[in-house]
């Protein structure tokens, strides 16, 4: 008796077959019971109607590079639509010949982003980089300096725009949002009073209603002769709205803020300004990490409703194409394609922000 | 009774009043909090404060570097008044180390980085200097080897060491400790104390509120008892522990001591 208590001891209890491997995950989660056993199989036969159809749809009858007119006659996905018109769909009207300006704007666009991803490459040089870089893309655009032809604003258009229309939203309505925040929990009443109209007033009315604001009422009050880009007045209006909203975001993480953070900061005869920027921001910013990128997420998606105001985006480009009678009736294709381009933004953000939460957390 | 200097006091290393408080008075809302405290400490002295919860003695000490405001009187640290002057302000809270009740220590930062935060932002300290001397400090706390811990990852006393080393690290004429002891866990409360004994023994000019009784009569040259948000007496320990004069003195010490 005395043995076996020792080995049983000793030894490392095994689980039980049944709960391990594949056949164990099947059972303890698809057929525990009749009930999940029922919804199991009920799945997988809506999979099977489903799935095959569509990858034959997408994929084995599917045409990539004909003519629209070709394309009626297959019973599959006509992803001519994206190929053929791709270059509008990316570039709208920018002159054709000089696409490659655009197309060199994005890439160094995205490999800037791609070495900001990590905070151990936030240093002096990647600074430098982004003024460099923003200054090379503003270049690439608008051209009229080294013998680059001049191109108006009013030709820019597709994923260009609704990438310049994001990224430099999101980077300014993010510091606008901290410091309408601060001044929100502001000891001094007037600008707490400035803050929080503003915050009020910009999140009552609809983004649409400021863009319109912006493109139609503004002009009216500006002096003859002076107008301003209409591109720099949506964007204004992207950057004022989304600020708002993040704003608040940010004041409920400096809410949540123990006292004794700011306490123990001023005791050791911190300012305000220091005690926020190496104290109190860094944790409250921290905290609401996870709502500030779904601010930002929307916001990315929201750049799309400039259409009202007439300005090519990625979408307008594609509805565009959909109006030329050759390929009218092929949205499917071509709004997935936009489709997948916005989800590869919004998870690259959420991806990012992720990761960003799990590096600052280490002290936690 | 109720001017509590202690000129007399025997360890006296210098004649030089490091804070003056005359006459204060502070309320929150209705509350008279503070009710006209006078109080004088030297360089050099230690001050162990204690009474019931409620009696002021914390709001008293906050008040010393200006986190509390007192509405009447004047308080008056190394020679530079308290008043709403935030240089002034500034100027006091670098002399001035405050020790918290729960530590209060930064959680997003190492605890070398805790150290470092107020010489390096606030006296402009070169960054390897200030290192170096958080280093030694953190040497005397006996918790070097933490260095690069965050606060989340040590101990309740150590943090508190921790807390003392960060405002050491200023550099203080004073410190300030509100209760340092009683968020620890019993066996934590040692480690802490002891090094605000050598911490006294090295002749630093201290106010502590506190209910360890012990520590009082090891180090401190005064006892003072407060409730109602009066000093209501003030004595050496000796005298203040083996022959209380007031009747809530008494009842208190034989509430606290059994």
């Amino acid at each position: 008796m005395e043995e076996t208590i020792q080995k049983t001891q000793t030894e490392k209890i095994k689980p039980p077959v049944v709960s391990i491997g594949i056949i164990g995950w099947v059972k303890a989660n698809l057929f525990n019971g009749w009930f999940n056993s029922a919804l199991t199989i009920v799945t997988l036969y809506l999979l099977w109607k489903t799935i095959p159809p569509l990858f034959r749809w997408a994929f084995i009858d599917s045409v990539w590079r004909t003519t629209g007119a070709a394309c009626r006659d297959t019973g599959g996905a006509c992803w001519s639509i994206v190929t053929e018109n791709l270059r509008f769909i990316l570039f709208g009207f920018f002159p054709y010949e000089l696409q490659w300006r655009p197309l060199l704007a994005m890439f160094i666009l995205f490999a800037l982003l791609f070495f900001s991803r990590g905070r151990k490459y936030w240093k002096k040089l990647l600074g430098y980089a982004w003024i460099a870089g923003l200054f090379i893309m503003g270049l690439l655009m608008k051209g009229g300096l080294f013998g680059l032809i001049p191109v108006e604003s009013t030709q820019w258009g597709g994923l260009p725009l609704t990438l310049l229309l994001s990224v430099f939203g999101l980077t300014a309505a993010y510091p606008l949002g901290v410091f309408l925040a601060l001044g929100r929990q502001s000891n001094m009443r007037a600008i707490k009073l400035i803050c929080i109209v503003y915050i009020e007033l910009i999140r009552g009315v609809p983004l649409i209603s400021l863009l319109f604001m912006a493109s139609i009422i503004f002009p009216l009050f500006l002096p003859e002769g002076l107008t301003i880009n209409k591109i720099l007045r949506a964007q204004v209006a992207i950057i004022l709205f989304t600020a708002a909203y993040i704003a608040e975001v940010v004041r409920g993480g400096l809410q949540g803020m123990s006292l004794g953070q700011y306490e123990a900061a001023e005791s050791l005869g911190l300012n305000y300004y220091l005690t926020m920027r190496l104290v109190i921001l860094p944790q409250a910013l921290k905290i609401v990490i996870p709502p500030t990128v779904s601010i930002l997420i929307s916001a990315f998606k929201d750049t799309s409703l400039v259409v009202i105001i007439a300005l090519y985006d990625l979408l307008k480009t594609t509805q565009t194409v959909l109006s030329n009678p050759e390929w009218m009736g092929f949205s499917k294709e071509v709004y997935l394609f936009v489709a997948i381009l916005y989800f590869l933004g919004c998870f690259s953000m959420s991806n990012f922000s992720r990761k960003l939460e799990k590096e600052l957390s280490r002290g936690d | 009774m109720n001017r509590t200097s202690s000129a007399n006091s025997e360890s006296q290393s210098s004649d030089k009043a490091m804070i003056e408080i005359i006459d204060v008075h502070k309320w929150f809302g209705d509350f008279h909090v503070l009710q006209g405290i006078n109080l004088t400490v030297h360089k050099g002295e230690r001050f162990v404060i204690c009474g019931p919860s409620g009696s002021g003695k914390s709001t008293l000490i906050r008040c010393i570097n200006r986190l509390e405001e007192h509405q009447r009187g004047r308080i008056i640290v190394d020679g530079i008044e308290l008043i709403n002057n935030i240089k002034n302000i500034e100027k006091v809270r670098m002399e001035v180390g405050m020790v918290f009740q729960h530590f209060n220590l930064f959680p997003h930062l190492t605890i070398i980085e805790n150290l470092t935060l107020g010489p390096i932002w606030v006296r402009k300290v070169p960054k390897a200097e200030a290192e170096e001397n958080a280093m030694y400090i953190l040497e005397k706390v006996h918790i070097a080897e933490q260095a690069q811990k965050y606060p989340g990852q040590l101990s309740g006393g150590q943090q508190q060491r921790v807390a003392i080393a960060r405002s050491l690290c200023m550099n203080p004429k004073v410190m300030l400790f509100d209760e340092p002891t009683s968020a620890l866990d019993p066996e934590m409360i040692k480690e802490v104390l002891d090094v605000m004994i050598e911490l006294a023994q090295e002749g630093m000019t201290m106010i502590v509120v506190s209910h360890e009784m012990g520590f009082a009569k090891s180090v401190a040259h005064r006892v003072l008892f407060m409730d109602y948000g009066k000093i209501v007496e003030g004595n050496t320990p000796e005298e203040f522990f083996e022959n209380p004069q007031h009747e809530r003195t008494k009842l208190f010490l034989s509430q606290i001591l059994h």
